[in-house]
């Protein structure tokens, strides 16, 4: 028996806008993102991110701890750069308090800080090329980031979240001979470098796809809020370990670099190159730690006056702000917010997307290097 | 001893001579029982010599007298903007708004190093821009938007946007204070950055604004009730009564303490 289908014609193939959806289970997203994708063909018309699928309420947990049990759930958001999450939190903290921090303390914070910045940027190199193709980088990254990880481990016991910090210094003090295998690692770290460039810089496929993907201005970067590499991409300097120094950054020379297309290339470029510059800040903070103690001066039971704050530092990915509230009664904060630089970023994945390719979605997400504990807390 | 004795039926174990009295152990338990029954109801079935074992600590937890709920702490009245100290110049783009916007602005607050502008909720859309365009400002980057909840207060919420300016390196807090029902202009045609931040505000506060593109919840569901930032919504989240009647159950929650010695005495 044959079935008879009406053969449509030509011109019923008409050109409708498809909309495909995108994650929240998908690879490329790095966790649990949604993209509503409407689609011409190939091409992106527009994009819809949902969110929220690790939404916590971080923020209103926060407000019922203490001012010190927070610090351990603030390694719970960008969980990939928990120190810098840390530090945030205490710095702070002390800006409220009005906490004097020793200088070793300072010194051994910006030390870990820039580690878990080249970790950080170790799994967004690896993942971002796996994403558009190159296997082998994130095999080559996840060895030198397991190396991050161990120096965390013997520092504070924990791999991943490390609660490292306390409003006022430190908890511990570098084990021995633990500086030099930081310098062992900066040795290694730098040599490797090389071997991503060589993979990655000139090769033909990744200029092509990355290359003139999501060009975004200066100004228009700035009006979408975007913070971090994505905003330094388009070569507006902005770094806050520069403009508003935090821990011992004042005390070390570094440099900003900043991009001059605005696309997916620059961006990689940049972030290359902060991989030098961090191991650079290591270098130095290593060659100058100070003596002295790890732990100013602080009350047993934290109250701060009442009054608030904003605080802001440069973490892996952007701008990470907090700003808390003291009633000055309680032992827990009034209100607890956490600007979060990849929920800020995210935002601009709309604005990037479109005009590209379905496959140059998966590269944009990668680029913006999104975290999303952080952006659903 | 007593133990193995356990699986026997009482009347096999009162026939024997060499152990404790079971009768005398039976009455006793069997007073504790009743007075535990409330406490423990499966503890019924248990032979009575096995009771006796841990009488005393039941009665002890029967006996102790419910601790009553401390009365919460008088929630504060509002935040603490601290003026300026006397020998604190103004920022120059605070007394230029002083004096191209007058009557715009509240109160001018200091505090740990940052700057704090309270304006009227009116004329906040007008202060954002003026601060976006103006040669001693420009304002062209928004950091953050946020809100604090304030519920003794008339106007309860603070809402906040944390300013910043590429160019000249300085941040400001503009700060205005907006009622429940009001609804407050949206800033997205001055910096297209706030969309998500104003989608969070609404989404954890319940902050109307007038004129936002995409109003929608962002980190909750589309269908979720109630506002969970807001103080007066408990930690632990709601339960499924809070889907379909939200005020039955912020009631309940309240009540719950008082429900739960009623149904105890109900028992006696």
């Amino acid at each position: 028996m044959t079935v008879s289908v009406p053969r449509a014609s030509v011109s019923a193939f008409d050109t409708n806008e498809l909309v495909i959806n995108m994650g929240p289970q998908h690879p490329s997203t790095h966790g649990v993102l949604r993209i509503i994708l409407r689609l011409d063909g190939e091409r992106v018309i527009d994009a819809d991110c949902v969110i929220g699928y690790v939404h916590r309420g971080i923020e209103k947990l926060c407000e019922n701890r203490d001012w010190t049990h927070i610090i351990l759930l603030t390694d719970r958001m960008d969980y990939v750069a928990a120190a810098t999450n840390n530090l945030g939190y205490v710095e702070a903290v002390e800006k409220l308090m009005q906490i004097e921090v020793p200088r070793r303390a300072r010194y051994l914070r910006t030390i870990l800080a820039e580690l878990q910045r080249i970790a950080s940027h170790c799994l967004w190199l690896g993942t971002h090329a796996m994403d558009i193709g190159a296997m082998t980088v994130l095999l080559y990254t996840f060895r030198e980031r397991e190396f991050v990880l161990d120096l965390f481990e013997e520092y504070c016991g924990a791999r991943l979240t490390y609660n490292a910090m306390r409003v006022g210094g430190l908890p511990l003090d570098i084990p021995p001979g633990w500086d030099a295998k930081v310098r062992t690692f900066c040795d290694l770290m730098e040599s490797k470098l090389g071997d991503y460039e060589q993979l990655l810089t000139n090769n033909r496929i990744w200029l092509q796809r990355t290359r003139d993907v999501g060009v975004i201005s200066g100004d228009e970067a700035i009006g979408l809020g975007l913070c971090g590499p994505p905003l330094r991409g388009s070569g507006v300097s902005r770094d806050l370990r520069k403009d508003e120094p935090n821990a011992a950054y004042d005390e070390f020379e570094f440099d900003i670099p900043l991009g001059t297309r605005g696309d997916t290339y620059d961006r990689y470029l940049i972030r290359m190159e902060e991989f030098r510059q961090s191991i650079r800040i290591v270098r130095q903070a290593l060659d100058g730690i100070p003596e002295g103690p790890i732990m100013g001066k602080v009350p047993r039971l934290l109250k701060p006056p009442a009054g608030e704050t904003y605080h802001a530092i440069e973490s892996p990915k952007g701008e990470l702000g907090y700003f808390l509230v003291s009633d000055g009664k309680s032992t827990n904060p009034y209100r607890f917010r956490v600007r979060p630089p990849s929920f800020c970023n995210l935002q601009g994945l709309k604005r990037l997307v479109k005009g590209h390719l379905v496959a140059d979605v998966v590269a944009l997400i990668g680029t913006i290097d999104i975290v999303l504990g952080e952006v659903d807390r | 001893m007593t133990e193995d004795k356990k699986p026997d039926s009482p009347a096999a174990s009162s026939s024997g001579s060499s152990h404790v009295s079971p009768e005398g152990a039976g009455e006793k338990a069997g007073d504790t029982e009743k007075a535990s029954s409330s406490a423990n109801v499966s503890s019924k079935n248990d032979p009575p010599v096995a009771k006796s074992m841990d009488d005393g600590s039941k009665s002890a937890v029967v006996a102790r007298p419910k601790p009553k709920p401390k009365p919460p702490p008088e929630p504060p009245k509002g935040p603490e903007d601290q003026l300026p100290p006397d020998d604190k110049v103004l920022p120059p783009m605070v007394s230029a708004l002083q004096s191209t916007l007058p009557g715009a602005l509240v109160q001018v607050s200091y505090w740990v190093g940052d700057w704090t502008i309270i304006v009227e909720p009116e004329r906040l859309l007008e202060v954002l821009a003026f601060l976006k365009s103006d040669e001693l400002a420009q304002f062209d980057y928004c950091s953050d938007v946020t809100a604090t909840d304030w519920p003794p207060r008339e106007k309860r919420f603070d809402l906040i946007y944390c300013l910043y300016s590429t160019r000249l390196r300085h941040r400001l807090r503009v700060k205005t204070r907006i009622g429940e029902t009001d609804s407050i202009e949206s800033a997205t045609g001055i910096w297209p950055a706030v969309n998500w931040l104003e989608r969070e505000v609404f989404d954890q506060y319940g902050i109307n604004f007038s004129n936002h593109p995409d109003l929608r919840r962002i980190l909750m569901p589309d269908e979720w009730q109630g506002y969970p930032q807001r103080k007066d919504y408990p930690l632990e989240g709601p339960g499924e009564l809070l889907m379909e009647n939200p005020q039955d159950w912020l009631r309940l929650r309240n009540l719950s303490d008082e429900i739960e010695i009623d149904s105890d005495s109900e028992i006696e």
